[in-house]
């Protein structure tokens, strides 16, 4: 790297938006452990309206914060050794997500692997078996808890398989709409980035209808049937919610495109949105796997 | 201060509305700013008044465990203390004191304009004070703060928990978030900002064991954050991930908890390395001993500290093979601590070495870092750690390592760098008395917790046995001590910032790196064209 790249540095002024979004944070939490901790008197639960505040005025701190990051690189202020630290920056924060799942991923296999066999009597634990719940039978997914709590398991044929193909795709789709976007091939890029957003609106849906059926009386999944409802909904409905964000970002980097957003050379943001949307992907991957397969 | 603003900022400026050439005054300076060292400062007096918040409650402690008996508070209400003295502390307190020095020194240590991304930067820091404000607010809800421990063990913090344990839970996630984008921060500058001929074998030691804890701290954190969210679940959703009952486990809530808690611990102490490595070779007057095998020492701990995470749980009735395994790879961590301690005492060997305050903070820290290495050992093994476990033994243990280990290091920096913060050379006798004051009374009182340990004196309770007596009184006696003489430092810093004896340049003779070659006070922006480094 030469000289001049470092020179031009830009080290922002002021700003008031960290401001704004570090109250939203806590209007956010407030709200939400409010909220939370009222479920069972919902007359007291003004936590809600506290929470909804807080997301709106997020929503508003990125609007303001991107739109002065945008300002600033259409602008020409960035180096690219700026872009290197956007890059990085991007890159450790899906390390961090990465190892939020492995929390939950960890949860899974350690119930799989010991807490569900223990129950019945593996290992050195025949002692628990007998005294605690004689009846219980280890099984995966775990139909039948130790407290005796009913439930089915997922297939995962159908709509999960649907769902695994959608995001695959999606995952092609929006690397198409990358290779598109370096050869400056505009009208392609607009094409292959919009199919990546309608297929994971059409993913999100079909979780949706996914859940519908699991909530349904001929199933009864719930999030709490015990660990196998647990994992399910919590490792599905994080990714969910991942997948809503990764939405978000393609659709804005959709809207920016049509704006006339982005050079062959420059499109930190068009990557991280990628990346992200490729680790989404891939986190279902191993989903499907452990939670459906398996 | 503000000579030296960069050169193109105020035609950026003079286009973007709320910009303003030079930094702003009054409260919206702190609260808009993207200067590393204003945020560097913020994290600074931040930890301290955590640091004097959860002393308080830790006074509380020592004040009813003064005599056997309940006399002071309630035992709920000790556990309240005892749960957020831990989460203050280590959340609040030592890990933001690191930050705050990460943010002052490693952009001129490396010869960087700034942190990487500035903004990120000040949204890191203000998020903390109001992820406190929210745990500390529980006190005065109907049910009280967490008593459940800092380590929220369920089903204390489940199935038996207060009905405060969202508003910690969510506390806690802004806690994490702030971490990791400061971790992002840290390690997005070392990566990507150093000068020109800066290669990373020629980086300071305290810039690479940052460099390592950032990386502990992104992958950790987040692991936190899914700990607490199925604890909430769990509390509030009807989840069991911690309920036998429904096919999960309470020992599955250790084993997540403690894959964070490790390397949670060496985050806390793998900085405090990275201070005295650079206080002891300037007082030696001679060159760090061992530069890369520090390095390679750091990078050992930092990976040793992922697979070490059930020496905390020898007593739950893991599969004899875990306990092993667990036993033997925590023992392994003595190799490349040993190999710091051996560094730092052979770089004292024969130099010229002086007594100035941030040496004796880092001598006090070799040696009674070493005691906490140690008893850390004891644990570690197996059987024994069957006689200590939960016991005070434990708790002087770790208050070796993290007070006169992690806190005397932040004191060591603290000093070392004051003259280049204020541009005023600290007054030498008050921090004289604030070391020996300090070094007397916090080994009043934590060394007597040891035998207290080993007598079977459980942790965690308001009252105790008769035959404890003595020696509880004599360390609440050091404990009242060790917190008063902290108010000498509050003193001897305010009076540092308001003036004094002007500091040159580079006030110690034998300090190295580029922080010495700017003026003291440091401008509010250095290094906007780098430094050549040879």
């Amino acid at each position: 790297m030469t000289t001049k790249e470092y020179e031009s540095y830009y080290v922002p002024a002021q700003s008031k938006w960290p401001i704004v979004g570090a109250i939203a944070l806590f209007l956010i939490a407030v709200g939400a452990a409010n909220y939370v901790a009222n479920l069972n008197n919902p007359e007291n639960a003004g936590g809600g309206w506290v929470l909804l505040a807080g997301i709106a005025l997020i929503i508003y701190m990125m609007f303001g914060w991107f739109n002065n990051v945008i300002t600033e690189s259409m602008s020409g202020k960035y180096s690219p050794q700026m872009d290197n630290s956007f890059r990085q920056g991007m890159s450790w924060f899906i390390f961090s997500e990465v190892m939020f799942f492995a929390a939950f991923f960890g949860a899974l296999l350690y119930a799989r692997t010991f807490s569900v066999p223990w129950l019945d009597g593996a290992g050195n634990n025949a002692a628990t078996a007998i005294i605690l719940w004689p009846e219980f039978t280890a099984t995966w997914p775990l139909i039948k808890t130790p407290d005796g709590t009913e439930t089915t398991a997922m297939g995962w044929y159908g709509l999960p398989l649907i769902n695994t193909i959608l995001l695959l795709t999606s995952s092609i789709t929006a690397h198409f709409a990358h290779v598109s976007l370096e050869q400056n091939k505009r009208g392609l890029l607009k094409f292959w980035l919009g199919l990546t957003v309608v297929l994971g609106v059409v993913f999100l849906f079909c979780q949706g209808l996914e859940y519908a059926h699991g909530y349904a009386d001929e199933m009864k999944l719930y999030l709490d049937s015990g660990i196998y409802g647990n994992t399910f909904y919590l490792l599905t409905g994080f990714h969910g919610m991942h997948v809503t964000l990764g939405t978000i970002m393609l659709l804005v980097m959709l809207i920016r495109v049509f704006k006339g957003h982005f050079t062959p050379k420059n499109h930190f943001a068009f990557q991280a949105a990628s990346w992200y949307w490729h680790f989404v992907d891939v986190v279902w991957v191993i989903l499907f796997v452990f939670v459906y397969i398996i | 201060m503000t000579t030296d603003v960069i050169d193109d900022q105020s035609e950026h400026d003079s286009h973007d509305g709320e910009h303003h050439d030079h930094k702003m005054t009054g409260i919206k300076r702190w609260l808009y700013t993207t200067n590393h060292k204003d945020i560097g400062s913020m994290y600074l007096w931040f930890s301290f008044i955590m640091f004097l918040t959860g002393g308080a409650m830790a006074l509380v402690i020592r004040a009813e465990l003064f005599q056997p008996g309940l006399q002071i508070i309630e035992p709920d209400f000790f556990n309240q203390m005892t749960t957020v003295h831990g989460l203050i502390m280590v959340f609040g307190a030592i890990m933001p004191a690191f930050t705050g020095l990460a943010n002052w020194m490693l952009p001129m240590m490396v010869g960087a304009p700034d942190m990487a991304l500035p903004r990120l930067n000040n949204w890191s820091f203000w998020i903390l004070p109001f992820a406190f404000a929210i745990l500390l607010s529980s006190f005065f809800m109907e049910s009280g703060a967490p008593n459940f421990g800092w380590t929220f063990y369920a089903p204390l913090s489940t199935t038996y928990s207060n009905g405060s344990t969202a508003f910690f839970v969510f506390a806690v996630h802004i806690m994490g978030i702030s971490s990791i984008m400061g971790a992002i921060n840290i390690v997005v500058t070392i990566m990507n900002m150093r000068a020109p001929g800066m290669t990373y074998m020629k980086m300071p030691l305290f810039v690479w064991t940052f460099f390592i804890t950032a990386y502990l701290l992104i992958a950790v954190m987040p692991v936190l954050a899914g700990t607490v969210t199925m604890v909430l679940t769990d509390t509030y959703f009807g989840t069991s991930f911690f309920d036998a009952a429904g096919g999960g486990d309470p020992v599955m809530f250790q084993h997540i908890f403690w894959f964070f808690g490790h390397p949670e611990v060496y985050i806390m102490i793998l900085p405090a390395f990275g201070i005295v490595s650079t206080t002891i070779p300037a007082f030696s007057r001679k060159p760090l001993f061992g530069y890369s095998s520090m390095v390679y020492a750091t990078a050992s701990i930092a990976f040793l500290s992922f697979i070490v995470w059930a020496h905390h749980m020898f007593t739950t009735g893991m599969p004899l093979f875990g306990e092993l395994f667990f036993m033997y790879c925590t023992m392994l961590i003595a190799v490349p601590t040993g190999v710091k301690v051996f560094n730092w005492a052979a770089t004292m060997w024969r130099g010229s070495i002086s007594f100035e305050t941030p040496m004796l903070f880092s001598i006090a820290f070799v040696i009674l870092f070493t005691i906490g290495g140690f008893s850390g050992l004891m644990l570690a093994m197996t059987p024994a750690d069957f006689q200590y476990h939960d016991t005070y033994f434990v708790v002087a243990h770790f208050h070796y390592v993290l007070v006169t280990g992690a806190l005397f290091s932040i004191f060591a920096g603290a000093y070392y760098w004051l003259p280049k913060w204020t541009g005023y050379m600290y007054n030498d006798t008050l921090s004289k008395w604030h070391f020996w004051c300090s070094l007397i009374s916090v080994n009043l009182l934590f060394f007597p917790m040891h035998f207290l340990g080993l007598a079977g004196m459980p942790r965690r309770i308001p009252d105790y046995a008769l035959q404890f007596a003595d020696f509880n009184k004599w360390v609440s006696i050091g404990g009242f001590a060790f917190g008063i003489s902290q108010l000498i430092f509050l003193v001897l810093v305010i009076k540092c910032i308001r003036g004094g004896e002007k500091a040159p340049m580079k006030p110690w003779d034998g300090a190295e790196g580029l922080e010495w070659t700017v003026p003291s006070p440091a401008p509010y922006h250095t290094f906007t064209t780098p430094p050549k480094i040879d």
